[in-house]
């Protein structure tokens, strides 16, 4: 679209930089994700461990940069941009909700309940 | 505005948008757009389907970082994860040589254009291949293990916790079961392969061993496998162990729950194919580019909605990584 030919230069630059920005994220998770260092697993926060807050934390920011400046999604008009991204969180969000409850009611059940599973 | 007082040359062309353009996206963007968001929810439905499973096995769930250790070339090496970090790389890097091929379509630099191209499908290509590898790895198992009764898997460990291979310590024994083919019972039931051990041998070896120990699914609150004593690993073994397991299929799994297995083969299978897909359609319009088609149309738009899909199949695994390998 005719919105990229004003800044050919910074365009690239903003390539390099992201793809810098998501390397390094890469790199950090995958460093704590060998290392695992003792005091985020043993610190828990809403029924998880910190460390996996991390994870998920870092993965949504690489999401929303590989959208943001590759897709070009933030050269998009607004409404295109809240059509498929606020579409998109909604039902994710419910999706894991519902189905992460009823995983953990099914746990509590296999390990509550009087019968043996481990035989 | 009145459309037939203002010439804008897109008049009756549908798939430039036509003469409103509320989003500033052509059809064929808009459309690649809402493609990729039914898709980004079909992927969610799996990765949430395997929170689902995750947590109802939460205590019982393999450790990811045991089960994919395997780098090319580096046999014995202990390697958790970098492999996988190395085909993230290779990915997010193929997804920027896709940007640049875009952003040199704007500026009409067709040689750009092909040879960015060129590097997304090379890039493509070797992720398929490392994903293709990580299942071989993945489906020929590593150390063994023994399926019990209720279906739970038990591993081998020596005094350090350590995991030891069937074949170092299984005994040769006499084999009474030979593999079923399609002319020895039914005409449709026949099985592929037996694995290289029998429940006797690895018993026999187990109790020869006073060394190794049982290691059950179980984990416990340092998220490290449960350990049996000696005598409990003698009786587990003895009582509850029904058939050896090699690797993994869908069925069973020397890892742990065959769910893991099974998501594993789904998810990664579902985004292999995407990517592959993606190559293909790359590769396509990299024949366009070369023949000079987006030149004389005067837009490179179509490698911009090639680029989203590739963008896209990046942006899964970046997800997938995350939950199948890191959480």
């Amino acid at each position: 679209m005719a919105h990229d030919s004003a800044h050919h230069g910074s365009a690239t630059k903003r390539i390099w930089t992201v793809f810098g920005i998501l390397s390094i994220v890469t790199i950090v998770e995958v460093a704590l994700g060998i290392i695992r260092p003792v005091f985020l697993i043993e610190t828990h926060f809403l029924r998880m461990h910190l460390l996996n807050w991390i994870f998920i934390v870092l993965t949504l920011y690489k999401a929303y940069l590989i959208t943001w400046a590759f897709m070009h999604m933030e050269h998009e008009t607004k409404g295109l941009r809240r059509s498929v991204v606020w579409t998109g969180i909604f039902l994710v969000c419910y999706l894991i909700f519902i189905l992460l409850t009823e995983g953990d009611y099914i746990f509590d059940v296999y390990k509550e309940g009087y019968v043996a599973w481990d035989f | 505005m009145n459309a037939t007082a203002v010439k804008t040359g897109t008049e009756g062309k549908v798939w430039g948008g036509g003469d409103e353009q509320p989003l500033k996206a052509s059809y064929g963007k808009l459309m690649m757009w809402f493609f990729i968001l039914s898709d980004a929810l079909t992927f969610s439905g799996f990765l949430a389907a395997y929170g689902f499973s995750r947590f109802k096995y939460l205590n019982i769930w393999p450790i990811a970082d045991e089960v994919f250790t395997h780098f090319p070339f580096l046999h014995g090496v202990d390697a958790p994860m970098y492999y996988v970090a190395l085909m993230t790389f290779i990915l997010i890097f193929s997804s920027v040589t896709m940007v640049l091929a875009v952003d040199a379509g704007h500026q009409m630099k067709k040689n750009k254009v092909i040879w960015y191209m060129f590097f997304t499908i090379l890039g493509g290509v070797i992720f398929v291949g490392s994903q293709a590898w990580e299942w071989a790895n993945f489906i020929s198992g590593e150390y063994g293990a023994v399926e019990t009764k209720g279906g739970k898997i038990i591993q081998f460990v020596n005094q350090e916790g350590e995991q030891v291979t069937l074949e170092s310590f299984a005994v040769e024994l006499p084999r009474e079961r030979t593999r079923l083919t399609k002319n020895e019972a039914l005409w449709y039931v026949s099985e592929s392969s037996l694995p290289d051990y029998d429940l006797a041998e690895v018993v026999e070896g187990f109790k020869a061993n006073p060394d190794l120990l049982v290691r059950t699914q179980l984990l416990n609150e340092d998220g490290r496998k449960v350990i049996l004593s000696r005598e409990e690993s003698l009786a587990k073994l003895e009582n509850d162990g029904v058939q050896v397991v090699q690797g993994a299929n869908l069925v069973h799994n020397e890892y742990g729950p065959p769910l893991f297995a099974d998501f594993f083969f789904f998810i990664t299978g579902f985004h292999g194919f995407h990517v592959f897909s993606g190559v293909i359609i790359n590769i396509i319009i990299f024949i366009n580019v070369i023949l000079g088609t987006y030149e004389r149309r005067g837009s490179y738009e179509m490698v911009e909605k090639v680029g989203l899909y590739w963008h896209f199949v990046d942006l899964v695994w970046v997800f997938v990584f995350t939950f199948f390998y890191l959480v």
